[in-house]
């Protein structure tokens, strides 16, 4: 999550014209939880976002749009850049809305297999 | 060779005088060509043999007249190493050993476990050697029969472990007969494997052959184990031994002491390790038995330094304060001394590379440690590399270099670190030990939030898979004989992983199809041990030689698989994903069938129904479980099944990684 952060505080100019382009769609959550199969986002990220071995947890509360988006397509790390031709802004739009969907997470004391 | 015509003139002169009698119904038909062919001690070799002579009688045989087999003598041989299992596909070219095996040797240490693929066959001795500390022997037709071990044993050669591969061959090509059993013969078998184990022989006698086998069962089992390979002649095997059983002995079998680093050199080891401030241990394959993990523990508690355990043993108990595993990165990154044990790849664990076609095309390299920092290494690893295959990894430079076995070398280690130890430090010592108990109690805690994530997700998450496989087994004695892949570290977070045989690692090389056979033979040590193996199998990996499953029905090995079907082969997925992506091209999931992932990487459409796949074979199956909350009931189930002596497999439909 601390490359994820880091990106965060550098989003600026390219992370701000994917916003505004995004912000004419009507991003939807339903739509954007099949593009999150159909790109294979859940392949590393586990289909609610969850996070696993292979990448890190994207929701609930996922990162600004704009520092994802940035992320998403600029990344030199591990994940490999999706950019423009690859994954439209308007799927990334509805994928991030499916992720802001994605409920909160119950305090881990509150299940009691992970208190074993 | 000079027994081998003695016997051919005494089997000829035999049939000359009606010794040699046609046996059935084809030979009583059997022409004059076939009637010359029967003074040969082994097919004929005038006529050539279709394909169906391998699976067919030949027309007559000739009866052993006098003496026993050479191949009597080989079980003598294999029986002094006290070898209990022989898990291997039949094969003609050793038919003359496994005869003798059975009715001499009455099939008893070895006994027999009957694969269906000879690479299933290396990895059961794989997995069984992680828990036995006995390597097992397999027989193999050394030309076929070992191109299908060869996976096996390149597996096996990377995790360090011995397996003692056998190959029948016919060598003498005027009497071999021709067609198969031709195709099945090779002038030096052993060249295909040479890469890959420690040392190979080709006994040309019996006493070659005593002194062959012993010398490569004591090689196997000097750190670092490595396989060894025989290659054993089909006339060897057959001849009778009248020539030599005189003066015939078995040389005594003496166990090599492990090689242990140079003691001067441990001591100024041990002076770093007492002064650095922010020192961490790394240990890979260090902990060869439990008496490896009770003086690495030793050795941390002294100067309460951390340690990171790349797990491809259990090294260190996860219920330790000073197990840090889980803050690799921030430890090394911060590190002033860091002394590896055992590390496959250091270069890797002071470096990092990220594969994103950077630096035209080298990807991105960077040092994860300060400038500084000290490095030291004691690993047995430089004593018996080959140059071919790449399991050595990148170079890397160190400090304090040490060849010889880490767990070997740990009582020396210690004195030599008692020794070094001043008054003054103890207190830093006790200020670190308790940083890292509360660094340790942080740890255990955010696992644990994590795998709530995600908790009642459907597919099932890997997290829950976990913690649900745990809660059945908490309270046994348990081992897990197999994992990774998709599971990833996540048994180490949430099993408490406290002694040796908690967790046996994993393949080695890498090569998919080991966790299948490696859980059966694993799990055959254990149970006579009276513990409860269980396993994380993956899907693609079960589906490489599932026949592994059949054997351990057969031969009554029950143990619990839970297979973790992401169907597909994940770690190929974000390959083609990132060459997709690198040239900015939309993967292709495929055009009249959608799959869940690029084409050639998923195993769906249709789906593969692992229960009947299993009980087919004589095990007790779920269907494909999806919903999180059947998980825990059908597992309950499976365990009992186990414990009545059932094996059990439970089909999780989980989530890729």
């Amino acid at each position: 999550m601390s490359v994820l952060h880091n990106v965060c505080k550098v989003a600026a100019l390219a992370g701000c014209l994917i916003l505004g382009q995004a912000a004419a769609h009507a991003a939807s959550a339903e739509k954007g939880k099949t593009l999150f199969m159909t790109y294979g986002c859940f392949q590393c990220h586990g289909t609610v976002g969850q996070g696993g071995n292979a990448g890190p947890r994207l929701a609930p509360n996922p990162l600004p749009y704009e520092a994802l988006a940035n992320f998403v397509r600029t990344t030199n790390r591990q994940m490999p850049p999706y950019r423009e031709a690859v994954l439209p802004n308007e799927d990334l739009a509805d994928i991030y809305a499916y992720l802001q969907s994605v409920p909160p997470t119950p305090d881990y004391k509150t299940i009691p297999l992970l208190n074993n | 060779m000079r027994g081998r015509r003695r016997f051919l003139r005494a089997v000829a002169g035999g049939a000359t005088a009606g010794a040699l009698a046609p046996l059935g119904a084809a030979a009583g038909a059997a022409s004059e060509a076939n009637a010359k062919a029967a003074a040969t001690p082994r097919r004929t070799d005038t006529v050539p043999v279709p394909a169906a002579a391998e699976t067919t009688n030949p027309p007559v045989e000739p009866v052993l007249s006098q003496g026993r087999p050479n191949a009597d003598f080989m079980v003598d041989v294999i029986k002094a190493l006290d070898i209990k299992y022989l898990p291997a596909n039949c094969a003609s070219s050793y038919r003359g050993i496994h005869e003798s095996l059975i009715n001499y040797g009455g099939n008893k240490m070895p006994e027999f476990l009957t694969c269906t693929h000879e690479e299933s066959a290396v990895g059961m001795a794989h997995g069984y050697f992680k828990i036995a500390g006995k390597p097992l022997m397999t027989l193999c037709h050394g030309t076929v029969g070992l191109q299908h071990a060869t996976m096996g044993i390149y597996n096996a050669w990377c995790d360090r472990v011995p397996v003692i591969v056998v190959g029948g061959n016919d060598l003498d090509a005027a009497r071999r007969a021709p067609g198969v059993p031709t195709y099945h013969s090779g002038q030096d078998i052993n060249a295909m494997v040479r890469d890959i184990t420690k040392w190979d022989d080709n006994p040309v006698s019996l006493q070659h052959f005593a002194q062959s086998f012993v010398r490569a069962y004591k090689m196997s089992m000097t750190p670092p184990y490595e396989p060894v390979m025989i290659a054993l002649d089909g006339g060897l095997q057959e001849e009778p031994m009248n020539e030599h059983s005189g003066n015939l002995y078995i040389p005594k079998y003496i166990k090599s002491a492990p090689p242990h680093a140079d003691t001067a050199a441990l001591r100024d080891a041990a002076k770093l390790l007492v002064n650095a401030e922010n020192p961490v241990i790394v240990v890979d394959r260090m902990a060869r038995s439990q008496n490896g993990v009770n003086l690495l523990v030793q050795l941390a508690e002294l100067v309460q330094v951390p340690v990171v355990d790349q797990s491809n043993r259990m090294n260190f108990p996860n219920t330790h304060h000073l197990n840090q595993s889980e803050q690799a990165q921030a430890l090394i990154r911060n590190a002033d001394l860091i002394v590896g044990l055992e590390v496959s790849d250091f270069w890797n664990t002071v470096n990092l590379f990220i594969d994103n076609g950077l630096d035209n095309g080298f990807g991105a390299r960077q040092s994860r440690v300060k400038p500084g920092t000290k490095l030291v290494t004691i690993s047995s690893a430089e004593l018996n590399q080959k140059s071919n295959y790449q399991d050595f990894q990148r170079f890397q430079s160190v400090d304090i270099s040490m060849v010889g076995d880490a767990e070997a070398s740990l009582p020396y280690f210690i004195d030599a670190v008692k020794s070094a130890i001043s008054g003054d430090r103890k207190a830093a010592y006790e200020k670190r030990g308790e940083a890292m108990k509360k660094a340790w109690t942080q740890s255990h805690e955010r696992s644990r939030q994590t795998a709530a994530v995600g908790w009642n997700a459907a597919p099932i998450s890997v997290p829950r898979l976990t913690a649900e496989v745990w809660a059945q087994i908490k309270d046994m004695d348990y081992s897990l004989v197999s994992s990774r892949g998709g599971i990833g570290a996540w048994p180490n977070r949430l099993f408490k992983m406290e002694r040796h045989h908690h967790w046996l690692g994993g393949s080695g090389g890498g090569g998919v199809g080991y966790g299948l056979p490696a859980s059966v033979g694993a799990a055959h040590a254990n149970n006579k041990l009276g513990r409860f193996s269980v396993s994380f199998q993956g899907d693609g990996d079960m589906m490489f030689a599932p026949g592994a499953m059949w054997t351990a029905a057969r031969h009554k090995i029950p143990y619990l698989s839970v297979l973790h079907n992401n169907k597909g082969y994940h770690q190929e997925v974000m390959h083609v994903q990132r060459m997709s992506n690198r040239r900015n091209r939309v993967a292709n999931l495929g055009t009249v069938i959608k799959d869940m992932g690029p084409v050639g990487t998923r195993i769906e459409n249709p789906d593969v129904n692992y229960a009947k796949l299993a009980e087919s074979m004589g095990w007790w199956a779920t269907p494909p479980i999806s919903d999180p909350a059947e998980l825990g009931p059908a597992l309950k189930r499976a365990v009992e099944v186990v414990k009545s002596g059932q094996p059990a497999l439970v089909d999780v439909v989980s989530q890729p990684r």
